[in-house]
């Protein structure tokens, strides 16, 4: 039953143009840089660091998702909340569609590397 | 009972015959009309093969429809002050509507003209007149948004206008009232000495600057339509002019008393070479041309204090008349270039000129006279054929690149079909009711695609349901893809359409813009992020920097504000998701609403007049949580030192000056 399920989410995931791979380094500061500004611009009037706003906060999404799944989330959000399990029930929660803000699939990386380095200095 | 029997074996047989009718016509009805149902027939969620831009006539607006569909896509506006949008209320739109009469907040559209390249729709831009205050409008096919206007100097009635030239070098204007050129106070009994036409071209094929390149002086009649050449008559525009009589009280008899009137031919290449070698008047008029800017998201005026006018006495060859019956409308060009149709409305007749005779008799100086430094020349040596009782009050044509014209006719409410090179008639259909306009698609282009005409008509009366004393006009489709024309649809249009372009789907749709990048906003006061949203007090002027995004204001509480204060609301959607616009409104404004596109910035000018607590709210449906899109201004009395305070949640000392 379980294998049925991840395997039935797996196919979900996958049919979203999922971006597979995405490899994951030391923290680049110059991508973190290029995000937070990315970050300030596009997306900060919904999202706050620490504070459940329009939207989930940002600190430790990168613990509570995998890096492929928040990229996903930026660049497709609307074809994630149709098929993506855990996207479903965050718009059940927050009854607001995410938008896309026009942003390229680097833009997407850039910040997701601004995530992570929020992440990081948790840890310290 | 004999005689009964026979009378009733009359009433059987009676009976089956029509049985028989019924059941041997009823099927192939009924295959003709899922037949004409399939050709207008557009499954829901799939796209129409045409757009087509209708003018709004005293409406200011162009329409954009679906055809074969009929569907409404957009009203674009233009020459107007739209309250649903806030164009021509908005600080950055006020600008387009400045005239050197003032603010003008109206006029009447009449001809929509899409931009060329080699004869050929090329998708770039629209272009569309205003008569009452003579003014051009390019609109942009990106956005379906009106980006520029030019004003005429030296004009009135702006008819004769845009139809522009196949490269779009030009669009161009011609006065349906002649004036005093330049304008002065003088007895109108004067006309003849004192009143002039004049035919302006405008630099058309760079937005942003449109110009007046010259104009052309001509003598006092109505410079009524206009058509450019293409292929071999590329460098020539057409003009029809009635009123060659110089009336100037009740046309309706005065104006109709010469049996021909004329087509002025321009050569505007003769006319940049004058141009260049300096015949020409640089005369002192004042007119504005406004642009808007799709970055900085706002128009801005230029007021221009000159313009070049060309006397054709000055320069020979400039232009020509045609003598034409009888007090013509419309005057348009065939597909090949070579044939110049003038819808004589009181002629009997279709005369149709031939280009190349045209030069011909100009080399040969076949005049008959000169009025005015203008060469009239022979008609007989110009004209190709007359079309013989094509119908009664033959207005416009236009052609489906299969040798065919097809002209309306406004009296007898039909459109005429026939060969331009022969004037043969070969078939006829009703319009329902007077029709102006028609349109084929692509039909003023070299390459028409025939296809589907429209009917533009002046007269509805019982084709749609009733609705009042006023009525929207109608307008019918036709398929003329075969050898006769037939009627497929009907639909009902805003405004007064006149006249109608249709373009392929396919040359613009993959160009249109679904947003406007956050990135390129230069809007002096645009906030790219939250963190930038403020307001700022200047004395008694308050400039509200404001974020919008589903589903809040940033700020959405601003207390400080003071009887007295004029307030911006300049706001910035934040989104970048296709038609996702979050509209402003505050109570107690006298301005319109403003509704802001994804990307761009508007700006609310609000001057409060009392103390009290000011709701203001998105109006544009946008989330689930679109009701809770609001927000609060505190207005204070003059001179009150409640202190400027905004905020977006809880109230944060940071946000606080």
């Amino acid at each position: 039953m379980k294998i049925i399920f991840s395997i039935l989410i797996l196919l979900t995931i996958l049919s979203c143009k999922s971006n597979n791979e995405v490899k994951l380094g030391p923290i680049d500061k110059n991508l973190a840089k290029k995000g937070e500004e990315i970050f300030e611009m596009k997306c900060s009037v919904c999202h706050k660091i620490d504070e459940k706003y329009v939207g989930p906060p940002i600190r430790g999404v990168t613990k509570r998702r995998k890096p492929e799944w928040i990229m996903d989330m930026i660049l497709n959000p609307v074809e994630m909340t149709q098929k993506d399990p855990i996207a479903k029930q965050l718009l059940a929660e927050y009854l607001i569609q995410m938008t896309f803000q026009n942003v390229s699939k680097e833009d997407a990386r850039a910040l997701l590397e601004y995530f992570r380095s929020i992440d990081e200095e948790n840890k310290k | 009972m004999k005689g009964g029997g026979s009378m009733r074996n009359f009433l059987i047989w009676v009976t089956i015959f029509i049985i028989s009718i019924f059941v041997g016509c009823a099927p192939r009805k009924e295959a003709a009309l899922s037949d004409i149902a399939q050709k207008i027939y557009v499954a829901p969620g799939s796209h129409d093969e045409f757009y087509v831009f209708f003018s709004g006539g005293f409406g200011g607006h162009v329409t954009v429809y679906g055809i074969p569909s009929g569907r409404v896509l957009k009203v674009i506006k233009v020459f107007q002050q739209d309250p649903e949008t806030g164009w021509g209320y908005s600080e950055e739109t006020r600008p387009m509507l400045m005239t050197s009469y003032g603010f003008i907040p109206w006029d009447d559209t009449h001809h929509p003209w899409l931009s060329q390249t080699n004869g050929e729709y090329d998708g770039r831009w629209l272009f569309i007149n205003a008569n009452n205050v003579p003014r051009i409008a390019r609109i942009d096919l990106r956005f379906f948004e009106t980006t520029e206007i030019i004003e005429i100097p030296n004009s009135a009635g702006n008819h004769s206008s845009p139809y522009g030239t196949e490269n779009t070098e030009y669009v161009v204007a011609g006065t349906r009232f002649s004036i005093p050129i330049p304008q002065r106070d003088v007895p109108i009994e004067s006309y003849k000495d004192n009143f002039k036409g004049t035919i302006s071209f405008i630099k058309a094929d760079e937005p942003g600057k449109m110009d007046i390149a010259f104009q052309i002086l001509m003598p006092g009649f109505n410079y009524d339509l206009a058509r450019c050449g293409r292929g071999p008559s590329h460098g020539w525009c057409f003009f029809t002019s009635y009123n060659s009589e110089q009336a100037y009280t009740l046309l309706e008899v005065n104006a109709s008393r010469n049996d021909k009137d004329y087509i002025a031919a321009i050569n505007w290449k003769k006319a940049e070479e004058c141009i260049a070698q300096g015949k020409y008047q640089e005369m002192p008029a004042t007119y504005y041309h406004n642009y808007y800017d799709e970055e900085k998201h706002m128009a801005v005026s230029e007021v221009k204090k000159s313009v070049k006018v060309i006397n054709p006495k000055d320069c020979p060859g400039v232009a020509y008349f045609l003598p034409t019956p009888k007090s013509p409308h419309g005057v348009d060009v065939s597909d090949d270039g070579e044939y110049i149709v003038g819808g004589g409305k009181l002629a009997t007749v279709i005369p149709i000129h031939s280009f190349s005779k045209m030069l011909k008799a100009i080399e040969q100086k076949a005049f008959e006279k000169d009025i005015d430094g203008i060469p009239v020349l022979k008609y007989d040596a110009v004209l190709n054929c007359e079309v013989e009782k094509p119908c009664l009050g033959p207005l416009h044509t236009e052609f489906d690149g299969k040798g065919y014209a097809y002209t309306s006719c406004f009296v007898s409410s039909e459109i005429v079909k026939y060969e331009y090179k022969t004037c043969k008639v070969v078939d006829r259909a009703p319009a329902y009711y007077s029709i102006g306009h028609l349109l084929v698609m692509g039909g003023d282009t070299r390459k028409p695609q025939g296809k589907y005409m429209i009917a533009m008509n002046k007269i509805t009366k019982d084709r749609q349901l009733p609705v009042g004393p006023e009525l929207l006009q109608s307008a019918q489709l036709y398929d003329i893809s075969g050898d006769k024309i037939r009627l497929i649809s009907e639909f009902y249009t805003l405004g007064e359409p006149h006249y109608a372009q249709g373009i392929l789907a396919s040359k613009i749709k993959e160009n249109i813009a679904k947003i406007y990048p956050l990135e390129k906003n230069k809007h002096p006061f645009a906030v790219k992020s939250e963190k930038e949203a403020r307001v700022e007090r200047k004395g008694n002027v308050v400039h509200v920097y404001m974020a919008s995004i589903r589903s809040h204001f940033t700020p959405d509480n601003i207390e400080g504000i003071r009887v007295g204060d004029t307030v911006y609301f300049h706001v910035t959607n934040l989104e970048q998701d296709w038609d996702i616009p979050h509209g402003f409104a505050v109570m107690g404004s006298e301005d319109a609403e403003i509704l802001v596109m994804p990307g761009q910035t508007r700006t609310l000018k609000w001057i409060p007049k009392s103390p009290g607590v000011y709701p203001f709210y998105c109006t544009d449906f946008c989330s689930a949580l679109h009701q809770e899109m609001q927000g609060y201004v505190r207005v204070s009395p003059s001179g009150s030192n409640i202190p400027l305070k905004y905020y977006t949640g809880l109230p944060s000392p940071q946000s606080q000056k």
